[in-house]
């Protein structure tokens, strides 16, 4: 297929690796430890277990899959809301489809469904608000998730539903911010990143510009990246460099499609319509300033939060769950107490296992599985030892 | 003298939509029985109009040893696809079913769950449907039965189809059976009827003109099992798709099935359609694609009769099979590195972004 094989040619996959191989010795750190990378962005874990691309890459780098999976980020409570409004008779609950099957704390919005609520999957806003304009006796709701990157085509449908005096159309509105949970993972005292592999189509929307502070203040290298597997190859190549050159910048490796500014008509949609909040609470990660976006109060009749009632509770996660150690790459998803035993896609009890762009789903599900579960019991045996 | 002496003419089925009378037990479902069904359902063993079919044992007997015997219920939304409709596939996937396990599908019954109000016109285009593809497939369906249910009880029709069969003596074909170094064979390209009804259920807005698969395989197995009647393991890749049956071959046979990537055939309009909305072809559905593990020897053969038969044209020698680890379906990427294809938990949902 024409502009996708080209980014997936194993024999350019040979130069890289060949190039990383090549640069990795002139890294002093890498005589003690390995190099460890934080791809952000759920879309690139997603390649990364899809292509297999942890097993090319040499021992001394270490890929630390981020909290960049809005669906796995999503608090409980906020489930619970999305529950509350779908099983209201006059209510049209629509929603994009991953999100169907995260668990709140009494079902999921899969569950509501089979229940009686009418939750309807759709692939855009405007689908919801074309529903809206079709179903003028029902109140139809758009379950608005995300980060940056979807935020632009939500605003664009408030204002469009705003511009037709569409009466019965709202969003709940659970968008989420890039740059403050990149920079609470470097807060974080347990962090140990070497460099980032910055999300590609978030960037697309903000630009270049808000990744610099990694650079600046944090000294650390950051990569913009695309999606396919030679993307995140030529990156981690271009990190390794950054890091063997003694150098930290914001490097763009997606220039066919992130451009310095971002997407200008975007950002401004986003501006018109939203603004953050002072705190927005992560799974895994807890309460986080500035990490979430509300609807502006010009666009309140839009506003799901202000139009309905809704129990608005905070459900703290399972005590077990070690989401928030795994997401700042302090563990390996297998050896999270409840991997593969307590937590599993099945029945999913972290964030992370919930989608499939999380990263303890995307080792269940396309890692060697018997080889973790050895791994994990023969840690087991080790600990149990050094107790008695 | 016969019941059609007697009465003076067919039935005509009046009004253009299905009512709850057309499932009555009266005038008007026996209208719909003569005009819609036994003109189209005509043979021998139907025409009687009793309340079960007759059929001869020692015909039967002649043709194999054990009597296969199956039946699938067809609920899909839309009833109207490109490539096919709720009818085709009905016969189609209960006449799969039977030839996966090596038999000669024979009979079908076909039962009907209407929703009130359903288009005599579509009742009818599903069974003229119904009509060819069991000609097709070389197959008679025998007895039938109708239900008309209250609208909103059913999604517009429902059609439950079971079907018996005969496996000749000479043929061995199990899940359990795969061993180290036999060869895994698919008979085209993957995922074709899974892109076809995303496409036309047109909730997700995505036009594209992929085509179902839906098409009997029972002529495109006769063929195979004729060039290696020693095939090991046989299954159509319907729901859950090729990586389900694959799945559930290494754990029937307690082995690991590697398939390489590269060699998987998938068109490009299913690849876009998975590539737009983050789901992978080994998952989709098929209704005309089977995963065939025949020991190493006899693939060329087996590949080169597949081929020669329309069903299986584009078929193509997709992996192997070897001891360890067991139970574990393994593909090699085109990129070069190794995941672990596991069982699919729930649907398979559209990613965000």
């Amino acid at each position: 297929m024409k502009y996708v094989d080209e980014f997936r040619d194993p024999e350019l996959a040979k130069t890289l690796l060949a190039e990383i191989e090549r640069l990795l010795p002139q890294i002093e750190a890498t005589k003690h430890r390995p190099l460890q990378l934080m791809e952000f962005c759920g879309g690139h874990t997603h390649t990364i277990f899809r292509y297999g691309i942890e097993q090319l890459l040499p021992k001394t780098i270490e890929l630390v899959h981020g909290p960049g999976c809005p669906v796995c980020v999503l608090p409980m409570g906020r489930v619970d809301d999305c529950v509350a409004l779908a099983e209201r008779p006059e209510v049209i609950f629509t929603t994009f489809g991953d999100a169907m099957r995260v668990p709140g704390s009494k079902k999921s919005l899969l569950q509501a469904k089979a229940d009686g609520a009418d939750v309807r999957m759709v692939y855009s806003p405007l689908d919801a608000l074309d529903l809206a304009k079709k179903n003028p006796n029902r109140e139809v709701i758009f379950f608005a998730l995300g980060f940056e990157t979807t935020m632009p085509s939500t605003a664009l449908t408030v204002l469009q539903a705003a511009e037709d005096g569409v009466q019965n159309f709202s969003l709940f509105c659970n968008h989420i911010t890039t740059v403050p949970t990149i920079k609470a993972i470097l807060d974080s005292p347990s962090m140990q990143l070497d460099g980032f592999v910055a999300p590609g189509h978030v960037s697309m929307v903000v630009g270049e510009e808000p990744f610099h502070f990694v650079a600046a203040r944090y000294k650390k290298p950051i990569v913009i990246t695309g999606f396919e597997p030679l993307d995140i190859l030529q990156s981690i190549w271009l990190l390794i460099k950054q890091i063997a050159e003694g150098r930290c910048e914001v490097e763009n490796q997606y220039a066919r499609v992130v451009t310095a500014d971002g997407n200008t008509p975007g950002l401004k949609a986003i501006a018109k319509v939203f603004e953050l909040r002072d705190y927005f609470e992560w799974r895994g990660l807890g309460s986080i300033d500035h990490s979430g976006v509300k609807m502006k109060e010009a666009y309140a009749q839009f506003d799901a939060e202000k139009k309905f009632s809704m129990p608005n509770l905070t459900i703290a996660d399972p005590k077990s769950c070690q989401c928030g150690e795994v997401l700042k790459g302090a563990i390996k998803p297998w050896e999270c107490k409840v991997f593969a035993s307590a937590c599993t896609p099945e029945t999913p009890m972290g964030a992370l296992m919930v989608s499939s762009e999380g990263a303890c789903a995307a080792y269940y599900n396309f890692g060697n599985l018997p080889q973790i579960m050895a791994l994990k019991l023969e840690q087991e045996k080790l600990e149990s030892e050094k107790i008695s | 003298m016969s019941s059609s002496q007697i009465r003076k003419r067919t039935g005509v089925v009046r009004g253009t939509s299905i009512t709850m009378a057309h499932g009555s037990g009266g005038k008007a479902m026996r209208d719909l029985i003569e005009d819609i069904f036994l003109g189209s359902f005509d043979n021998e063993l139907l025409a009687p109009l009793e309340d079960q079919a007759r059929i001869d044992l020692a015909s039967i007997s002649a043709q194999g040893n054990r009597l296969a015997f199956t039946t699938d219920s067809y609920v899909v939304d839309p009833i109207f696809f490109n490539g096919g409709d709720i009818g085709t596939l009905a016969v189609n996937g209960t006449v799969n079913d039977l030839a996966v396990g090596g038999a000669i599908p024979l009979y079908l019954t076909c039962g009907m769950i209407i929703e009130e109000g359903l288009n005599v016109e579509d009742l009818r285009r599903i069974v003229t449907s119904m009509k060819e593809a069991a000609a097709l497939a070389g197959v008679e369906i025998v007895s039938g039965d109708t239900k008309v249910v209250e609208r909103g009880a059913a999604d517009k029709i429902f059609i439950n189809t079971s079907g018996i069969g005969v496996i000749p003596a000479h043929i061995k074909i199990e899940s359990s059976r795969a061993q180290p170094g036999d060869v895994v064979l698919i008979n085209g390209h993957i995922g074709d009827h899974g892109a076809a009804i995303v496409g036309a259920r047109g909730d997700l807005a995505i036009e594209n003109s992929i085509a179902s698969d839906c098409c009997a395989l029972n002529s495109l197995i006769a063929d195979l099992l004729a060039s290696c009647p020693d095939t090991h393991c046989l299954r159509d890749a319907t729901r859950g798709g090729v990586a389900t049956v694959l799945n559930e071959f290494a754990a029937a046979s307690k082995v690991c099935i590697k398939i390489d990537e590269k060699a998987l055939p998938v068109r490009a309009e299913v690849r876009g359609i998975c590539e737009i909305l983050g789901m992978d072809p080994l998952y989709l559905a098929n209704e005309g694609k089977l995963i065939a593990i025949v020991p190493a020897n006899y693939a060329q053969a087996a590949l080169a009769a597949m081929r020669k038969n329309e069903a299986g044209k584009e078929s193509a020698i997709i992996g192997e099979v070897s001891q360890a680890p067991e139970e574990t379906v393994i593909l090699k990427t085109i990129f070069g590195g190794e995941r672990i294809v596991d069982m699919l938990v729930g649907d398979q949902l559209p990613r965000i972004c």
